[in-house]
């Protein structure tokens, strides 16, 4: 059973004071049901989640009692990848026939302060101040130069493109354009990366209806094909964050689970990098859409430094990368940010994405969302 | 940095280091596959090996990426006085006995750019962190370039 994705609603990523993460993921259920032309009584199942705005199962009393089983999902930063992958499976095992996926979020200004114990962490991990994402962000960063000779020009113009595309996308926080020398000489937050070389956390939500493919055509003439949806954790050996030790690295590089992710969405979908028309990747700053390029496949370490001087990753290159603006533009609500990036796919393969529409009809998406403690998800998407 | 009584300093956490006396960082190796962890831990994420015996890490190593922690960390971070700016990095160290290599998350005892750099010999200290209750200075252990390390008693 194959599955298509017929629904798709947004609340626009940014800040909301007096509106609730819960409301934020109440309007984008309610944007993708009537974008389905479906009402919640049809909905037969719903996975989601949040990190830090509640549980997403609650939203049954704003949205409606209607006995449905809704799942909660806290997974990190792929609590949208994971709601994804298992309304995905609820319908190729033949349970269901409609089913929801959404996540939203609402994280006050400033930096995640994360809890090392939640993570399995001595408290004195935090207490001597080594419990921040903006370190190894800083630090994977640091090496991959290092090793890949990757310029630090090429980190202000991966943020640089980020603005730009955000700035041509309605319900992206970020919509003012900077250049490339106000991004790189803006204040160091974790060397090498600069304070607008980073995302932040925000607030947003989104909702996808999905349904078994060969029903798509009640719901919409554009349905999105989801040929892939995969799901890894860390393996030994990879850098991720919050580790407070690394081994060497194994013979044959350290890996990790994007590259794990993708290979196996790839596999399971049958097509490959060459066949993606926009790409989606997780772009927490600018030196993890670099390092992710070539973890998901699509080139090899170090020829991102050509490819994103030469505009491979514009909107119009041979390899558009976040074209809604990504994480830099739009913000970092947890539970939401990996499906705005299906959402952006599905807009894109309908050629319904307005003034950041990637030319020549594009025919396959791909997204991959990564989060602590070395976890990602990856989608193939089609039309 | 490194005027510290040692009757008057408590390590942030059992088990990272010893102390006092001759003080070094305590990784754990595993008896069947051989690979050292830090802090020591139960199990080998390795193996699955459950059998892993505490393992003195050598004082110096060299730096394998670093960034600067430019703003204060929130809670649970706990410093006494104003914040400023502090290195962080991965510091490659072998075990004292040579069998194995870690790769130990580290603070830094400098924060300038300018003076850190990937490939850079680096040396165990200890740095305060704040007074506890009682009036002992709570230490954690941090890296500095070897470079830059100054007697103990000596002004920094």
């Amino acid at each position: 059973m194959n599955v298509a994705i017929v629904g798709i609603g947004i609340h626009p990523f940014g800040r909301h004071p007096g509106m609730s993460g819960l409301a934020q993921g109440a309007y984008a259920a309610r944007q993708a049901l009537a974008d389905a032309g479906v009402g919640w009584a049809d909905v037969e199942c719903a996975f989601g989640g949040s990190m830090a705005a509640g549980n997403a199962d609650t939203l049954v009393s704003d949205l409606g009692l209607t006995g449905l089983p809704f799942i909660n999902v806290r997974n990190g930063c792929a609590t949208g990848g994971s709601a994804l992958a298992m309304a995905d499976r609820a319908i190729r095992s033949g349970d269901h026939d409609l089913v929801m996926a959404l996540g939203f979020d609402k994280h006050p200004p400033g930096p995640f302060n994360a809890d090392p114990e939640e993570s399995g962490l001595g408290r004195w991990y935090g207490e001597t101040g080594l419990m921040l994402t903006t370190q190894f962000f800083g630090m994977k960063i640091q090496r991959y130069m290092h090793e890949y000779g990757i310029s630090a020009a090429t980190l202000a113009k991966v943020a640089a493109k980020a603005f730009r595309n955000g700035a041509r996308n309605p319900h992206a926080w970020r919509r003012q354009p900077l250049t490339e020398e106000e991004i790189a000489r803006s204040a160091m937050v974790s060397h090498p990366l600069t304070k607008y070389m980073f995302c932040s956390p925000g607030e947003g939500g989104v909702a996808l209806v999905l349904c078994r493919a060969d029903q798509a055509r009640r719901y919409t003439s554009r349905p999105a094909y989801l040929s892939a949806v995969s799901l890894r954790t860390r393996r030994f050996g990879s850098f991720e964050v919050f580790s407070p030790w690394l081994a060497p690295a194994p013979p044959g590089g350290r890996g990790g689970p994007s590259t794990d992710a993708a290979r196996a969405a790839f596999e399971t979908a049958g097509l490959g990098p060459k066949d993606v028309d926009v790409l989606q990747l997780q772009d927490t700053e600018s030196g993890a859409e670099i390092m992710h390029m070539a973890e998901t496949g699509f080139c090899k370490d170090g020829e991102q430094e050509a490819l994103i001087r030469d505009g491979a990753t514009e909107i119009g290159g041979a390899m558009p990368v976040n074209t809604d603006g990504g994480c830099l533009a739009n913000g970092e609500p947890i539970g939401a940010s990996g499906l705005r990036q299906v959402y952006e796919s599905v807009l894109q393969l309908r050629g319904a994405a307005g003034g950041r529409q990637v030319p020549g009809q594009p025919k396959v998406a791909f997204t991959h969302v990564y989060g602590a403690p070395g976890i990602s998800s990856c989608a193939v998407l089609t039309r | 940095m490194t005027t510290l009584p040692e009757d008057k300093a408590v390590p942030v956490a059992e088990g990272l280091f010893s102390w006092p006396g001759r003080p070094r960082l305590t990784g754990g190796t595993c008896a069947a596959c051989g690979t050292t962890t830090f802090p020591a831990q139960q199990s080998c994420p390795r193996c699955t090996g459950t059998d892993l015996r505490a393992t003195p890490l050598a004082e110096t190593g060299r730096l394998w990426t670093w960034t600067v922690q430019a703003f204060e960390p929130k809670p649970p971070y706990a410093a006494d006085g104003p914040f400023t700016p502090f290195g962080v990095g991965y510091v490659e160290l072998a075990t004292e006995d040579g069998s194995g290599t870690v790769l130990v998350e580290s603070r830094l005892t400098v924060a300038d750019p300018a003076r850190l750099a990937i490939g850079a010999p680096m040396r165990l200290t200890f740095i305060p962190l704040r007074r506890d209750a009682s009036g002992a200075e709570v230490i954690t252990f941090a890296f500095e370039p070897t470079g830059e390390s100054r007697q103990i008693g000596e002004a920094p």
